[in-house]
């Protein structure tokens, strides 16, 4: 199975419209996975049917027993994360903050601290009409981001290793979501836009997928909206080596899709060619006919 | 005052708001513009200043192999997977190393100690009389940049005004920066994508306990969605900035939108007399 991730470094580029109509547009035997755990959306244009529910347990949360505890103060007093506050004659621990290292069972005296296991979402094994999709919902306000994209990743894998193709719409950013979706990926789709902070971030997250020596191809979308910056973007890619896999152009055909919740390749309008050219040159970049 | 910008979804306008917005209340008063995002820092862009730089270590366990055993209790204890001790020599995979300092704790033979490594920079520049701005940026490759986030707020902790740009998503750097501050901006735009990420956003802010208020951004004027959902929440809808060609453009070049349109000055100055006001009248 060829994997590919689509990412973007600066958040709201147009990531999950293109993974969308990839998604409606291959002909292969095709597999999906929405790794934005945070912030999924995939789910809104593939109108999955859920077919299996798994609970995501993240890192274990320190609980402290109120019986036990002598007011000693040792845990606040050694927390590196500050998890632990005293209020109205208590300590007690911020779940929020609290990160599971466990440090403070090892230091309580009176053995007053537990580690306790909670549920930080859900991940699902999903039916789309364009082939099987694994995805997740992250309890708002837990950590444990990068966790939760490798079991989604770990789900597809062993449900529809099969396929041909796994196309993953990946995080924002550069930090351990976008780490863990990147690990073990044959190739990374990095759609831009046309401005100053779309370049800078796209030269960022480049850095950090070159250390996992996947291949790099690059999508700038509405790239009309400034084409003086498109062009300096097109000119860091050569630089740099990288291949521009497509320019999309502003379209407000693409905003109408969305809002209805369908892939934009289903319309006939400019962002739609050029998002067919696209697909025609990674169909050969992978070799799948 | 601390007042967070933040959205759901990544690309609604959450950096374009807090330059603008820092930009034109700076006008009369000391503001401390903090960027949280510090995995894509851009508010630097906006203003062509990054000032002093200083570095952000997180401390990372060595270990002396000629104290140590082998006897494995660290990597038995280290809830991240971080250390892994075999026959003759001990691993630390720094990049899942959460600094806890648990190892420390629990090695027998003092065989483990710290040393700094360096996650990031900071950079701290003065843009004018009235602004100040502090830039987080977490280094390529590096996992995790709560430590980042945790230094700018600290430096800007004491400043009267102080508006911090978080990054997108509800995960650990959101809460992070949201903790503490007296009001959350919650920049989003008319879209399902849009909406379905500014619900997940709203529901973290309202569990850390800071009260907040929606800005629409790139508004078509077919918000009916957003604001119904609004209106069942309890979320007032601060500003809508309508969607243009040209204030795409400027901001795409790196430019302040409110240097061009006079007229949102009085927006933005008006948006901060009530965020204030919401607060009970702080000042
Ligand atoms: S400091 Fe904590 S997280 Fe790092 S290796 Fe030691 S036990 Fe593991
Ligand atoms: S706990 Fe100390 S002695 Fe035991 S393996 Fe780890 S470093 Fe070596």
């Amino acid at each position: 199975m060829k994997k590919l991730a689509v990412i973007s470094g600066k958040g709201g580029t147009g990531k999950t419209m293109v993974a969308g109509a990839l998604a409606s547009l291959a002909e292969c035997s095709i597999a999906f996975a929405d790794c934005d755990v945070d912030a999924a959306n995939l789910e809104l244009l593939l109108n999955p049917t859920v077919e299996l529910t798994k609970p995501y347990y993240g890192l274990k949360v320190a609980e402290i027993d109120q019986d036990a505890c002598t007011l000693c103060g040792l845990c606040e007093e050694l927390c590196r994360f500050d998890a632990i506050t005293f209020e109205d004659g208590r300590f007690s621990v911020n779940p929020i903050k609290c990160e599971g290292c466990a440090v403070c069972t090892l230091l309580c005296p009176s053995d007053a601290v537990v580690m306790k296991t909670r549920i930080n979402g859900e991940i699902y094994y999903s039916k789309t009409s364009f082939g099987p999709f694994a995805h997740a919902r992250l309890e708002p306000g837990s950590g444990t981001t990068g966790l939760l994209v490798t079991e989604v990743k770990k789900l597809i894998y062993e449900k529809a290793g099969d396929k041909e193709l796994l196309l993953i719409d990946g995080p924002p950013g550069i930090g351990c979501p976008l780490i863990a979706t990147v690990t073990g990926v044959d190739a990374v789709l990095i759609v831009t836009e046309p401005s100053i902070s779309g370049l800078h971030d796209l030269k960022r997250v480049v850095t950090v997928c070159n250390k996992f020596g996947v291949d790099i191809f690059v999508v700038i979308n509405k790239f009309d909206l400034e084409e003086t910056v498109s062009l300096k973007i097109e000119d860091y890619c050569q630089e740099a080596g990288i291949s521009l896999a497509g320019k999309i152009p502003f379209d407000k055909k693409v905003i109408e899709a969305i809002k209805n919740r369908e892939p934009v390749v289903s319309q006939k309008c400019p962002s739609a060619d050029a998002i067919k050219e696209i697909w025609i040159f990674l169909k050969k970049e992978f070799n799948l006919l | 005052m601390k007042i967070v910008v933040a959205s759901g979804k990544g690309g609604t306008g959450k950096s374009t708001l807090s330059a603008n917005f820092s930009y034109v209340i700076s006008g009369n008063r000391d503001v401390v513009l903090v960027d949280c995002d510090v995995e894509e820092p851009n508010l630097h862009l906006f203003f062509e200043e990054k000032g002093k730089e200083s570095i952000v270590t997180l401390p990372i366990p060595v270990i002396d192999e000629n104290k140590c055993d082998f006897c494995g209790k660290c990597g038995e204890f280290c809830q991240y997977g971080a250390i892994t001790v075999l026959k003759d020599q001990v691993m630390v995979l720094q990049n899942l190393c959460h600094s806890c300092g648990g190892c420390l704790i629990v090695c027998p033979n003092d065989a483990i100690s710290e040393v700094p490594k360096t996650i990031g920079v900071l950079w701290d520049a003065q843009i004018d009389s009235n602004l100040r701005l502090i830039t987080g940026v977490l280094n390529e490759g590096e996992a995790n940049g709560i430590e980042i986030i945790k230094t700018v707020k600290r430096l800007s902790e004491s400043s009267p005004l102080v508006i911090y740009d978080s990054s997108p998503g509800t995960a650990c750097p959101v809460i992070e920066t949201v903790e503490g501050a007296d009001f959350c901006i919650l920049v989003t735009e008319s879209t399902p994508f849009g909406l379905h990420d500014l619900k997940l956003a709203a529901e973290v802010v309202k569990k850390i306990g800071v009260p907040s208020g929606v800005v629409i951004n790139r508004s078509d004027g077919s918000d009916n969605e957003t604001e119904e959902f609004c209106r069942e929440n309890d979320l007032e809808i601060l500003l809508k900035i309508p969607f243009d060609r040209e204030i795409a453009a400027i901001q795409n070049r790196g430019e302040l939108f409110s240097v061009y349109y006079p007229d949102w000055q009085k927006q933005f100055t008006d948006l901060l007399d009530h965020i204030e006001s919401l607060c009970g009248g702080n000042r």
